[in-house]
């Protein structure tokens, strides 16, 4: 663990929005603790072949770049000016109007106005006015044209790494420009020349030679999922099965890693594992497409496509007509819109049908792969789980729209009829910060590692006061996300800003209040807790 | 510097057609810069839009701002979430003519309390919007008012323009609510860019330097209108027909140097128009974020360059985890 010294929340909350007064096109970077990530291991970056692995830190003066750095980097901005439109006009059309400036949750918890989604893209703005525009080559600074210097490139790191890609400010700007589209094509002109972070890369490196992040191997796989299916025995008296690489599974299975190893998302897991007992699913667990996370995303493009590509490549060894994907953002950011593309067409599938209620999911009609918020949300439309909401009693619970399924796929609905019909206490947090508005829990796209602590408390500050308005208003006490990272850094969010607040992911109160067939008298939660501990109500 | 240049630039373009109306450069400030603004509006316009549009959109980015399209039983939001092409339509055609994102506009606060952390509130903010839509729909029905400099007789419709805008009416010449709205919204762009502290920060010599133009342009036409620097509105008509029939008159009347100020601010604002920020105006109809189809699972999206990547294989995995895979009785391929 680092030594960040973290100022008291009182403190951190004293945000102060006055710039600089000498502006901001003379690049300086301060890397102060607590604001910046690790750089990335040489060893990960070779295990994937990307260049010019190294040790190296942000704090060293000299970055042991290549010697032709900056040609690597214009050449490769040259090249994805012309296979991205999305590039070129968000490059061209800002007129600078300032509207999505205190959209960004990093700029509102730090009041830098480079967190400024307009400034952060001037950062790379500039330099493309410089080389790759006229009025750029003939008035220079005039026009606010950079010249592409050593400096700028530290303050491309600094800041493009205090960037979510949580598409916030895009939903806000008059003309979609999308800061997260250039974080990404950013990132990836960083990369030309090895500058990445570690708590990208090693995910990155795990992930393309074990299958998930975490690095699991499929036999500690198997044993996670034995040991969960041990505690839901203890819980409910059912032994659920675990079927792993089963050929003649009708569905492949496939979540976020991150619910295998750490608390709380292993209770997430169980009620992945309950529902899909309950249900009658013929499914199985791949040990190889074992991630549907995809940290590619913060990487490159061609990145998200050399680790997504196990997904479709095992739904065909398996010999599955579906898939069925499970909670996690940035997982179902690739799965919504990029996997078809890159790796389809997935004509070897078929298009997803429930067999239980016999839903046909036409909207999934050519990727073959649907949410299992979905998926449970039907169930429950069409009464085929018997839930009891009472044993969720103990909690009040809000829900925390993750921002790739709010921003980058529409799923609001689904996750909040399910939360309904399994709690009997669901309260809203305000309207500005929840659905296509919802805030970034500040540590996606990488940055939710612990050197990055102070930048992720001032990121997660605008969704920590949203909690706290519900925790004082309801007595809401448990936030509830369908997201890996999220259940993982909202956690320490919360022991920060709203203490009294838990988190949980959506199926793990599913999993609490899903009666199964021919369970014993449920005693304990999934968290192995009594029902509805400290509750005044009591189960019906 | 940033404010103070493209000020100077603008009174600079000012004072050199004045000159010239003074020396009585007439055909080169009445035709020969008109007409070469325009020609380099219209290659500009083609070349910008052309450049954007010869681009591939390789994936389906579209920012979802409703409930996506799932099962029967979900409402999901046409407009704000499409999955199909009419409902992009109403959704570029909300963002063009309403600005519907920028009517998302809120304001964040940081609300003090004692001994404890701030708490943030949000408040409305429809200024940005309601100054962005007064600034753009005043300009368009001035410009579509000046259409009456250029048709014998004036148009009907142009003629309900008039009377709508001409609404106010005080006396004689009628008032044109349009110019001064203009006018007003104009200032209010530029001062909230002045005295925003943020917005400051992030402006650019070319932002102010369209402002200027076009508070210049709307300063002008408004003199010339309604002041003692009236205008020979019938030397200006003869003119402009002239100029739309490429048969520029040849001797004009002196018009006045106002005019000659006024005509050589709106040549500029139209050649500067394609290659600076202004092609928003273009460039708002081709963001891939609001205009592509919702329903990326439904429908493939070709992305034309997508290449071949090196993977780590099932086979790869299994020679390496075999043994384990074995031990652990997981099923594999090659025993």
């Amino acid at each position: 663990m680092p030594d960040i010294q973290l100022p008291p929340p009182e403190e951190l909350a004293k945000v102060s929005f006055q710039p600089r007064p000498q502006g901001w096109m003379d690049p300086q970077v301060e890397f102060r603790p607590g604001t910046w990530s690790y750089a990335g291991k040489p060893k990960a970056l070779e295990t994937v072949g990307m260049p010019n692995p190294r040790e190296w830190s942000p704090t060293d003066a000299d970055w042991k770049l290549p010697a032709n750095w900056k040609e690597v980097i214009l050449q490769g901005l040259r090249e994805r000016l012309d296979k991205y439109r999305s590039l070129k006009v968000f490059l061209d059309i800002c007129v600078r109007c300032g509207a999505c400036a205190d959209k960004c949750h990093f700029f509102i918890g730090s009041g830098d106005p480079k967190n400024m989604p307009v400034l952060r893209a001037e950062l790379l703005r500039s330099v493309y006015r410089n080389d790759f525009t006229l009025a750029g080559k003939l008035l220079g600074q005039m026009v606010g044209a950079r010249e592409l210097t050593m400096d700028v490139v530290k303050e491309w790191f600094y800041y493009f790494y205090q960037c979510t890609e949580c598409r916030r400010c895009s939903v806000f700007c008059p003309y979609g420009i999308d800061q997260a589209e250039l974080t990404m094509l950013g990132r990836e002109l960083l990369n030309l020349v090895g500058i990445n972070i570690n708590w990208v890369m090693e995910p990155v490196a795990k992930c393309y030679m074990t299958g998930n992040h975490m690095g699991i191997p499929p036999h500690a796989l198997k044993d996670n999922l034995e040991f969960f299916a041990d505690d839901i025995e203890n819980i409910t008296g059912i032994r659920v099965d675990i079927p792993i690489n089963k050929k003649g599974a009708d569905v492949l299975f496939v979540i976020p890693s991150g619910d295998v190893m750490a608390d709380p998302g292993i209770y997430t897991l169980m009620g992945y594992m309950m529902v899909l007992h309950e249900s009658g699913l013929n499914y199985t667990w791949s040990t190889y497409a074992s991630e549907g996370g995809n940290f590619g995303l913060f990487t490159s493009h061609e990145m998200i496509k050399r680790l997504n590509a196990k997904i479709y490549a095992e739904a065909r060894r398996l010999g599955v007509k579906w898939i069925l994907g499970g909670e996690c953002g940035h997982m179902w950011r690739v799965l919504h819109q990029y996997m078809d593309t890159l790796n389809g067409p997935a004509d070897f599938l078929e298009v997803p049908v429930s067999p239980i209620t016999g839903t046909r999911f036409e909207h999934a009609r050519s990727t073959k792969m649907i949410h299992i918020a979905e998926f449970t949300a039907d169930l429950i439309y069409h009464g085929k789980l018997k839930l009891d909401p009472s044993r969720n009693n103990a909690y009040k619970v809000t829900f925390h729209d993750s921002c790739n399924p709010a921003r980058s796929m529409g799923l609001f609905e689904e996750p909040r009829y399910i939360l309904r019909n399994v709690c009997n206490h669901f309260y809203e947090m305000p309207e500005n910060t929840i659905r296509e508005q919802t805030f970034c829990c500040g540590g996606g796209a990488g940055l939710g590692n612990d050197e990055n602590m102070e930048m992720r408390m001032r990121g997660g500050l605008p969704r920590g006061n949203a909690v706290r308005f519900v925790h004082e208003r309801y007595g809401v006490n448990l936030l509830t996300a369908m997201c890996a990272i999220d259940r993982a850094v909202l956690t320490t969010l919360m022991e920060y800003w709203v203490p009294e607040v838990k988190v949980s992911g959506l199926h793990e109160l599913v999993g609490n209040a899903l009666v199964m067939t021919g369970e014993k008298e449920r005693e304990l939660n999934l968290r192995s807790e009594p029902l509805n501990e400290g509750g005044e109500e009591t189960s019906d | 510097m940033t404010v103070v240049a493209p000020l100077l630039g603008v009174l600079a373009l000012a004072a050199v057609s004045a000159v010239g109306a003074w020396i009585g450069l007439t055909t080169l400030f009445c035709v020969v810069i008109p007409y070469a603004a325009i020609l380099v509006f219209l290659v500009g316009v083609i070349w910008r839009v052309l450049s954007w549009a010869r681009r591939p959109t390789p994936f389906n980015i579209t920012t979802t701002c409703g409930q996506q399209y799932s099962l029967p039983w979900i409402q999901s939001s046409t407009l704000e979430n499409p999955h199909t092409r009419l409902g992009v339509v109403g959704r570029v055609l909300l963002e063009v003519l309403l600005f519907r994102s920028l009517f998302r506009n809120v304001k964040h606060e940081f609300v003090s309390r004692e001994n404890a952390a701030p708490r943030l509130a949000y408040k409305a903010s429809p200024w940005l919007w309601l100054g962005a839509l007064a600034f753009h729909y005043s300009f368009l029905v001035v410009f579509v008012r000046h259409y009456r400099f250029f048709s014998e007789p004036t148009p009907r419709v142009l003629q309900i323009v008039e009377m709508l805008d001409g609404f106010f009416q005080i006396g004689s010449p009628t008032i044109f609510v349009s110019g001064f709205v203009l006018l007003a919204a104009a200032a209010f762009l530029l001062l909230r860019r002045l005295l925003l502290p943020q917005v400051r920060y992030i402006s650019l010599t070319t932002d102010y330097f369209p402002l200027f133009l076009v508070i210049g342009i709307a300063l002008t036409g408004v003199l010339m209108r309604y002041t003692a620097f009236r205008t020979d509105t019938a030397a200006v008509k003869n003119l402009c027909i002239g100029l739309m029939q490429f048969k520029p008159p040849a001797a004009t009347e002196p018009i006045g140097a106002i005019f000659f100020v006024h005509l050589t601010l709106v040549s500029c604002l139209f050649a500067y128009l394609p290659y600076s920020k202004l092609s928003h105006m273009m460039g708002v109809w081709l963001s891939p974020t609001r205009n592509l189809i919702g329903a990326s699972r439904m429908r493939r999206h070709i992305n034309p360059w997508n290449y071949p990547v090196a993977v780590h294989t099932y086979e790869e995995y299994e020679d390496e985890w075999r043994d384990k895979m074995k031990a652990a009785g997981i099923p594999v391929d090659k025993e």
